[in-house]
C-alpha cells in the first residue's frame, strides 16, 4: 500500500508551454506568405504624374488595369524605348486591349460587370498618342468610366 | 569542480509573446495602398440621335498642342490660368433675367458673348498625339478644379460643407446607409447645378 501512495504526494505537473512559439511562429510565417502585395510586376517605367482633385478608387474587385510607358532597362534591348501597353504579364499592341477587357469583365462576378472602372496607370512621359487608342479601344468594348491613376500632389510639377 | 549535475535551463516563456508581438505588428502595417486618380467617363461609341444644337457661345475650347501650349478660345494662355479661365466661363450666366436658362445661383460677369448657364456650357478639350500625358493630366486637373471650385461654393451656400468633402463620405462603403440617403440628394442637387460637361475630340496629328 505504501508503494503506490507514495507518487500520489506531488501537485499537477503545470502544461508546457515550450511549443507556444512553435504555433505563434507558424501562424506568422502563414501570414507573411500568404499576403500579396501586387499581382504582376510591372515591367513598363510607372512614373504617375500629379494630380490634386483626386478620388479613391474603392471597391479593387472591380477595377481593371492597364499598364503604359517605357519598358524598363531589361525590357528595352527587346522591345524599344517607345511607350507600350502592358497586360497582365506581357507587352501588347493597342488592338489587343478590347479582347483583354472583354476577357477580363467576363471573369468577374455577374452583378459586378456593369460597374467595372478601367484604371490607366500611365508614365507622364507618355504620348496622348497612344493614350487616345486605348480609350478608343475602350469606347468600341463600351468599358466607358475610366480613372486616370495619379499621385496626390500639385498637378503643376508635370510640367517639368 | 564545483560544478554539479545540468545547467539551469533558459526560460522560453516569453518567447511567445515575442513572437505574438512580431505577428500583430505584420498584420497591423501591411495596409494595401489604395489607389486614387481622375474620375472620367468615356463618350459611348454611337453618337446620339438628335444631337443637340450647341450655340457657339457655351462652347469653351481648350486645346494642347504636342509642346504643351495651351490655346483657350484662340488665345494663347498659361497654364496656370486655366482654372481662372474656366471658372469665370462656366459661372458666367449670360442669358438675360426673366428667361428659362436665366441662372439665379451664378455670380459671374453676366457677359452675354459667354456662356448662358452651368447647365449649358460645355468645355471641349482636344490634344495633338503627341501632348505629354504630364501636360495632359494637369490640364484635366485644373478643369475638374475649376468644377469643384464651383460646387464646393454652392455647397457651402446650401449646405454649409465643401462638395467634395460630402462626396467623398458618400462614396465612402464605411459611410452609414441614412447618412448615405441623405447626402444623395444633396449631391445630386450640386451636380445639377453644375454638371460636368466636358467632351473630348479625337486627337488630331499636326504635322
Amino acid at each position: 500500500m505504501s508503494k503506490f501512495a507514495k507518487k500520489k504526494s506531488g501537485e499537477l505537473p503545470a502544461v508546457s508551454t515550450a511549443s507556444l512559439p512553435d504555433i505563434v511562429f507558424m501562424l506568422l510565417f502563414f501570414f507573411m506568405t500568404v499576403t500579396v502585395m501586387k499581382d504582376s510586376d510591372v515591367m513598363v517605367e510607372n512614373t504617375l504624374p500629379n494630380a490634386s482633385e483626386i478620388k479613391k478608387l474603392e471597391k479593387k474587385d472591380r477595377v481593371i488595369y492597364l499598364y503604359v510607358g517605357k519598358p524598363t532597362q531589361n525590357y528595352q534591348k527587346v522591345f524599344g524605348t517607345e511607350s507600350r501597353i502592358q497586360l497582365n504579364d506581357k507587352f501588347a499592341n493597342v488592338n489587343e486591349v478590347g479582347d483583354y477587357i472583354l476577357s477580363e469583365r467576363a471573369k468577374k462576378p455577374q452583378e459586378l460587370q456593369n460597374v467595372l472602372t478601367t484604371a490607366l496607370k500611365v508614365d507622364k512621359d507618355a504620348n496622348m498618342g497612344i493614350i487616345s487608342d486605348i480609350k478608343q479601344q475602350l469606347r468600341r468594348v463600351n468599358a466607358l468610366k475610366v480613372n486616370y491613376t495619379t499621385y496626390q500632389g500639385d498637378a503643376f510639377n508635370n510640367l517639368q | 569542480m564545483s560544478r554539479r549535475g545540468k545547467p539551469p535551463e533558459v526560460d522560453s516563456g516569453s518567447m511567445a509573446d515575442i513572437a505574438f508581438l512580431l505577428l500583430i505588428f505584420f498584420l497591423v502595417t501591411t495596409t494595401i495602398a489604395t489607389d486614387a486618380g481622375l474620375d472620367r467617363m468615356l463618350p459611348p461609341m454611337e453618337p446620339p440621335e438628335n444631337p443637340p444644337i450647341i450655340r457657339q457661345k457655351n462652347i469653351f475650347t481648350v486645346n494642347i498642342n504636342k509642346n504643351g501650349q495651351l490655346l483657350v478660345e484662340e488665345e494663347l494662355t498659361d497654364i496656370r490660368d486655366l482654372r481662372e479661365k474656366a471658372v469665370a466661363f462656366l459661372d458666367n450666366g449670360g442669358a438675360p433675367v426673366g428667361s428659362e436658362e436665366y441662372c439665379d445661383h451664378c455670380r459671374g460677369e453676366r457677359d452675354v458673348e459667354s456662356s448662358d448657364n452651368p447647365a449649358k456650357a460645355i468645355i471641349s478639350l482636344k490634344n495633338d498625339r503627341e501632348t505629354s500625358y504630364g501636360t495632359y493630366i494637369t490640364v484635366q486637373n485644373e478643369l475638374v478644379a475649376a468644377y469643384n471650385e464651383l460646387r464646393n461654393r454652392e455647397a457651402n451656400r446650401l449646405y454649409g460643407m465643401d462638395f467634395t468633402e460630402m462626396e467623398e463620405t458618400y462614396l465612402d462603403p464605411k459611410t452609414g446607409a441614412s447618412v448615405r440617403l441623405d447626402l444623395k440628394g444633396k449631391v445630386t442637387n450640386i451636380q445639377r447645378l453644375f454638371p460636368q460637361k466636358l467632351s473630348e475630340a479625337e486627337t488630331s496629328s499636326s504635322n
